[in-house]
């Protein structure tokens, strides 16, 4: 084996300190393998080195929280009668930019693994996508509409084979992911108290097995590869990036469902990022054990692979499984049955060391623990905090309202995202109930009789204007889409995407956000359960805009309390709960219709928005509401266009205020817009009125399939096809086969 | 009446298929796994939606090997009911129990939606409960779901009124706009000449219950309950 060299550990990534780390971990110098083993269980993808000290600001812990964040391959939250939810998000932003088909494929893949590694039916996906913009004719609007057509065929491919329902989710257009898209996808899963299962290697000699694809040269050391900022040469890393199998994991995950029923099981870990080195340390680490394998015996798809290759290979659709002693014979069954390759590879040991032997030669001697929980910690430089310039409204000429909201809906981020989720098989499992296009996804879990409400948001625009006030908004925004259901929010798990932290002001973003988001978070009493965080983000244009996204769960009680935000009849009073606010800094009207991304975002006031939040809930509770929907990019006037777009009704409507594109385009928090049949007036009113709760009558629904608009003592009226037009056809017109 | 609902190991709506059949009283449904070769017992085959074995080829091409559809051919040939859905309808095809073939959609995408199917006729054990010309809602989701014959067996199809479902609009015209995956005469489902071999993209699995935005798919599941009872092989 060739001498380690300071250019060999360089390339892995290592620092100087971080080799003299190692040396001291061993006790001597480390050989090739062993240094390919610690750079990816080193990497900011593995070991969060750069971000774990921020992330221990987050809350972890509540009445509901089974398995903790961090714990075990994704957090467990009890939802009542014995039944429990594993849900998680996770990013495969730097795979999807060099081939978006497998990059998100795959992606889908690893998540999926995530949650049913924890003992869970799988039951529903979401996933949150930025890309660049793909309007215009530019080499790089077309590289962008080649990546966000890939990036949604490939969860298509994978989510729609395993069988698995794509229910929700956002996509957002913005220069600054050209080259950099976002994928940050969802996953949540069902299980039994009881059959939460453990990635520990447990019981010193029982049999270690390894099930499912075989191992290959791909995704080599993705893990590292996704903790580098993107060049023009990452395309040579294409390797890098990992093929999907989903009808593979299908069988993975019926067979391991079936194994975990079986109760043959000691301990079970997906190979995810770092493959085969990952979940052997790790099961190790959190077991207090040892795990000895042998790379001789693992299933491969390729002759002459070393152990450097084998270890670091992110093949997908691989499992590892900790099995009690003498129920070898039922595991092989089980696998047999599912026709899935695989092989008894090891043993676990009680000296704490993670072991791989090729045959007769010790290959890896690592002590477990330290590789898999000691990694360097750092506090990298933030920058200096800047408060946001507010915004000078004389600076903002006062566009036509008319055209105006026509280009907001027009924008491919507020357009339909039809073309995207008829994509996506959203109706197996027979769980949709609320279908893509709402406020938050609503999906019944057959197996276990309850609903559940979930959303997944951030705006980019406030995080990049104020990351702390963005990072709270997300937690608001996602806890009222849920609330606009008739759910109570659980918990969060999140995806933190964010550049290269090395570069102060970008660490300034990353703390920010994270403190921002855990006060939110304290605030609506929802424990992180875990989820990704997605460093060096930055295209040679620099970094992206800072994207905490946040995904959030919610239970509806009962299946009379669903609400859209479809308008429903005619006659119906339309009532803004929340006031009708003035905050036009950091928005979309702003940003469409202006071309610009300035100002402060909207300040976000925790008790008024627990008070909206509240009275809706308990509106829909009570059977007043009979649509729900919450004001977010675009204003007051892109909430109504979509509610009478969803419910092909119009709406005759008076908005207080002095200047027009404030009044209809302005994004203040904490706002909610229902209705409701005139009888209930009275009864909505004066619980509002009860708890001071502030509201303003917008006016009714009508029939007649106009929107009206009154404000400044103007009246603006869009015809239903004024606004269906840009709506709907936008993102398929330009993405149509014949451009 | 016991339906036997086939378990490929990428099926992915055999799930759907056996709560949706259980909560129809009357019936009852079981999987039957893909390496079985016994259909003893049951008075219909459900060859559900998914991949079945990934699909990777074409549709259904790797499923007519597998051990359990000899047993359906047997089935079928003697006068057993049989129901495909979607991966199912690509499978009887690929079988030869049905004519004509699925192809990749027009639009090239896969499509998943509410879509209206005309009942083309109620002459057969999976569509008389029906009307004919009523106008169905049952979701599609499926990426080859264009059916594709050639002329002469499409002349026979409609001369031995064996195209029982066709794509229309919410009105029941059966136009181009309405077709949502280029299939020729837009057609959505066909029996066999002996119209006891059903296959049909569209999911009527789906379409079960009000609180997934339509009960349509109860016509056909009930059609089976009130036909006469199949032989048992």
């Amino acid at each position: 084996m060739s001498a380690i060299t300071p250019e060999i550990i360089s390339k892995h990534g290592i620092t100087p300190d971080e080799y003299e780390r190692i040396k001291s971990i061993l006790g001597r110098e480390p050989n090739l393998t062993e240094l390919g083993v610690f750079s990816v269980m080193w990497s900011e993808h593995c070991s969060y080195k750069n971000s774990k000290l921020e992330l221990k600001k987050f809350p972890v812990t509540g009445p509901r929280v089974l398995v903790k964040a961090g714990e075990e391959n994704a957090g467990v939250i009890d939802i009542g009668d014995g039944w429990a939810i594993a849900f998680k998000m996770e990013s495969h932003n730097h795979p999807s930019a060099i081939e978006p088909f497998q990059g998100a494929a795959t992606g889908v893949g690893g998540i999926i693994r995530d949650i049913f590694t924890m003992g869970a039916r799988p039951v529903f996906s979401m996933n949150s996508l930025r890309f660049g913009d793909i309007r215009g004719d530019s080499q790089q609007s077309a590289t962008n509409r080649r990546l966000f057509a890939g990036v949604v065929n490939g969860i298509a491919h994978y989510g729609n084979c395993i069988g698995i329902p794509t229910i929700g989710g956002e996509v957002y257009f913005d220069d600054s992911y050209s080259g950099n898209p976002l994928v940050n996808v969802f996953c949540l899963g069902i299980l039994k108290h009881e059959q939460i299962a453990r990635g520990a290697a447990k019981g010193v000699g029982n049999p270690v097995f390894y099930v499912g694809a075989e191992t290959g040269r791909d995704g080599l050391a993705g893990a590292a590869f996704a903790s580098r900022e993107l060049t023009e040469e990452s395309k040579e890393d294409r390797p890098a990036v990992q093929v999907g199998d989903p009808f593979r994991e299908k069988l993975l995950l019926e067979a391991c469902l079936e194994l975990l029923a079986s109760g043959c099981v000691a301990g079970i870990q997906d190979m995810g990022a770092a493959g085969l080195t990952c979940s052997t340390c790790e099961t190790a680490s959190r077991g207090g054990t040892g795990v000895e394998i042998d790379v001789n015996l693992v299933p491969k798809r390729e002759t002459g692979m070393t152990p450097y290759e084998i270890l670091l290979s992110e093949s997908q659709e691989r499992m590892l499984v900790i099995v009690k002693k003498g129920e070898e014979d039922k595991v092989r069954a089980i696998f047999e049955k599912w026709d899935l390759p695989y092989a008894h590879v090891g043993v676990v040991n009680d000296d704490g060391m993670m072991r791989v032997r090729e045959g007769d030669e010790i290959a890896v001697e690592i002590p477990a623990r330290q590789l898999a929980d000691e990694a360097p910690l750092y506090s990298r430089e933030a920058a200096p905090k800047k408060a946001p310039e507010p915004l000078d409204l004389a600076s903002v000429p006062e566009a036509d309202p008319l055209t105006a909201l026509e280009t907001l809906l027009a924008h491919p981020s507020i357009a339909s995202k039809q073309w995207v989720w008829q994509q996506y098989d959203h109706m197996v499992r027979l769980g949709a109930t609320v279908l893509p296009g709402s406020d938050a996804a609503v999906f019944i879990v057959r197996e276990a009789n309850k609903i559940l409400a979930a959303s997944t948001d951030c705006n980019a625009i406030y995080c990049k204007q104020d990351p702390r006030e963005g990072g709270r908004i997300a937690v608001a925004e996602a806890a009222r889409n849920i609330a606009c259901t008739g759910a109570t929010p659980l918990a969060v798990t999140d995806n933190l995407n964010f550049g290269n932290p090395h570069k102060p002001e970008n660490f300034l973003q990353l703390r920010e956000a994270i403190e921002g988001l855990a006060e939110a978070c304290r605030a609506f009493d929802t424990p992180v359960t875990g989820g990704n965080v997605s460093l060096y983000n930055e295209s040679p244009a620099g970094a992206i805009d800072p994207t905490p996204t946040v995904g959030m769960v919610g239970l509806v009680e009962k299946p009379e309390h669903i609400t859209t935000q479809a308008f429903k009849a005619a006659g119906d009073i339309i009532l803004l709960i929340g006031e009708p606010g003035s905050e036009l800094g950091a928005s979309h009207y702003l940003l469409a219709v202006h071309g610009r991304k300035a100002g402060a975002p909207p300040q976000l006031d925790y008790a008024k928005e627990l008070a909206v939040q509240n009275a809706v809930r308990d509106l829909i509770r009570k059977g007043l509401v009979k649509s729900a929907h919450d004001c977010s990019e675009g204003g007051l006037a892109v909430n109504l266009a979509e509610s009478c777009l969803s419910g092909n009704l119009g709406a005759k409507t008076e908005i207080p205020g002095t200047r027009a594109d404030v009044v209809l385009f302005n994004e203040s928090q904490s706002r909610i817009v229902i209705t409701f049949a005139p009888r209930h007036a009275s009864e909505i009113l004066d619980l509002l009125k009860s708890r001071s709760v502030p509201h303003t009558r917008l006016g009714e629904v009508v029939k007649d399939p106009t929107l009206t608009i009154e404000a400044t003592g103007k009246t603006f009226a869009w015809p239903m096809e004024k606004l269906r037009t840009p709506f709907e056809k936008t993102i398929p017109s330009l993405m149509s086969w014949e451009k | 009446m016991k339906f036997a609902v086939l378990r490929f190991p990428g099926s992915n709506c055999d799930q759907d298929c056996v709560l949706a059949l259980n909560a129809l009283p009357g019936a009852s449904a079981d999987f039957v796994w893909h390496k079985d070769t016994s259909l003893a017992g049951f008075d219909a085959v459900i060859v559900p939606g998914g991949f079945s074995y990934g699909d990777y080829l074409r549709c259904g091409a790797i499923a007519q090997f597998s051990p359990i559809m000899q047993s359906v051919k047997n089935f079928a040939a003697a006068g057993g009911t049989v129901l495909g859905i979607c991966n199912g309808f690509q499978i009887l095809c690929e079988s030869g129990l049905l004519p004509g073939a699925l192809v990749r959609n027009k639009g090239l995408h896969f499509v998943c939606k509410h879509q209206h199917l005309r009942v083309e006729s109620t002459n057969s054990r999976f569509t008389n409960s029906a009307t004919k010309g009523q106008v169905l809602n049952i979701p599609i989701a499926h990426g080859e779901g264009c059916y594709f014959a050639d002329d002469a067996t499409l002349a026979k199809l409609n001369a031995n009124d064996q195209i029982l479902v066709r794509y229309c609009d919410a009105t029941g015209a059966v136009t181009d706009a309405a077709n949502p995956n280029g299939s020729r005469e837009n057609i959505a489902g066909i029996c066999n000449e002996t119209r006891n071999v059903f296959g049909l993209m569209p999911h009527p699995e789906r379409a079960c219950d009000p609180a997934l935005g339509s009960t349509d798919g109860l016509v056909i599941l009930q059609s089976l309950l009130t036909a006469e009872p199949a032989k048992a092989s």
